[in-house]
């Protein structure tokens, strides 16, 4: 059931629905945004864990191969890893996933339309 | 591709700053809190942003009153709960800023930890009255600029240290006091597990930053986080029925206070004025005391030890 925002009649108690702030869109408030570029993700969760909005998202469906080589291990290990989006409904654009992401694979670029 | 709110007890489209600590600690916190709890709220930024009528971004029971009472509202859920024989299937878990617990709620926290009522107390500690615009409160710190503590020529801003409401909590013989940060984000739903296993009165405190009070870069507010445990001026502990343990000290040791201060406009006239370098090391003694009383194994470094002797010298000029 999608909330419905209304004005016109006061509910008992003032009580809203719970959850109801889903109807509104604080993504129209950013002026930058994120991109992730799906190369260098090593799936910390640190993206996921740090947005206030709680609005980035593992995509189970989308993987991207993670190939690395440490000092200690010679040779290549390949790491299937799934990608990580933000809802763009809800990402007001602070930043906070690109200066958090240790590995630096997320940007943030103006929005233009 | 599919975004799924569902089993969130905080929906996102609230309307907190962007870069906003005390949102990002209020989702892990209260996601860790689990299923069937009754949350009460203090009036604050957390309840302004998070209940704009008429939609709500609560998706659990929420009871908002007053300033002052969300202890109260807490106990009284607590005796119905017990009325009803419904404790240990349904816990309650009150929340309020820092305005809200330290200063206006302090009595109905202190009567509900005194009667030893069940319930975890949360305190989003952001350091001032930032709903209302940056008033000075009783966590805000020694020398930080707010519109009521206002730096300029005859002042450096607030001239008090903060109020040492952990060890307040702590003085009514609670079993469980937690100071947790918005910085350590990786932390904070095991200090809440760790409080909800107990039975008794809690209180958790969650250093949030703010960058609309603090002016600071809404980016780095995970940074700023980290910086105030890392120059110890937020020393980040549990007391455990009365057994203090602190988080363990970071790896490259204490770092300078200017470092904390620095990126911050609440204390850029620090740095402006003239006399602003001995303000920040009175700030340093702050930080070498907190070294002092919560890591006595960690050496104290030398620019805190000459920071307190300098501190030492002044007073006893001025004395």
């Amino acid at each position: 059931m999608s909330p419905k925002l209304s004005m016109d009649k006061l509910s008992v108690g003032c009580v809203a629905m719970p959850g109801g702030s889903l109807v509104y869109k604080t993504g129209a408030w950013r002026s930058m945004r994120p991109v992730f570029k799906h190369a260098a993700c090593i799936g910390c969760r640190a993206c996921e864990l740090v947005c206030p909005e709680g609005c980035v998202f593992e995509n189970p469906q989308e993987k991207h191969v993670l190939v690395s080589s440490k000092e200690k291990s010679p040779g290549e290990k390949k790491r299937e890893i799934a990608n990580r989006d933000f809802d763009p409904d809800y990402c007001k654009g602070c930043g906070m996933c690109a200066n958090e992401c240790p590995v630096k694979d997320i940007d943030m670029v103006p929005e233009v339309k | 591709m599919e975004f799924n709110y569902n089993d969130r007890v905080l929906k996102p489209g609230y309307t907190s700053c962007m870069g906003c600590g005390e949102a990002l600690a209020m989702r892990l916190v209260l996601q860790a809190c689990g299923k069937n709890v009754i949350f009460t709220n203090a009036t604050g930024c957390s309840e302004i942003f998070t209940s704009r009528y008429p939609t709500s971004s609560w998706n659990a029971p929420w009871l908002h009153s007053l300033f002052e009472n969300s202890a109260a509202i807490a106990s009284g859920v607590y005796y119905a709960l017990k009325h009803k024989g419904l404790l240990g299937k349904v816990s309650v878990v009150a929340t309020g800023g820092d305005g809200g617990t330290a200063d206006i709620g302090l009595q109905c926290l202190s009567g509900a930890a005194e009667r030893g009522d069940d319930f975890l107390y949360v305190c989003w500690d952001n350091e001032a009255y930032m709903n209302t615009g940056v008033q000075r409160s009783g966590l805000t710190p020694f020398n930080a600029d707010t519109t009521t503590s206002p730096a300029g020529k005859v002042s450096f801003g607030n001239d008090r240290c903060k109020k040492d409401m952990p060890q307040i909590m702590a003085a009514h013989g609670i079993p469980y006091v937690g100071i947790g940060s918005c910085g350590y984000y990786r932390e904070l739903g095991g200090l809440v597990k760790r409080a909800m296993a107990i039975r008794g009165p809690k209180y958790l405190q969650v250093h949030s930053v703010c960058p609309l009070g603090w002016k600071s870069d809404p980016a780095k507010t995970i940074d700023m986080a980290k910086l105030a445990f890392e120059t110890c001026l937020y020393p980040l502990y549990e007391i455990i029925n009365g057994v203090t343990k602190a988080r363990r000290a970071p790896k490259d040791g204490w770092k300078p206070a200017e470092e904390y201060l620095k990126p911050q406009g609440r204390f850029r006239h620090l740095f402006r004025a003239a006399e602003g370098a001995s303000q920040i090391i009175r700030i340093q003694a702050v930080a070498a005391a907190n070294m002092r009383k919560f890591w006595p194994e960690v050496a104290v470094p030398q620019f805190a030890l000459d920071a307190e002797a300098k501190v030492a010298e002044m007073d006893k000029v001025t004395a």
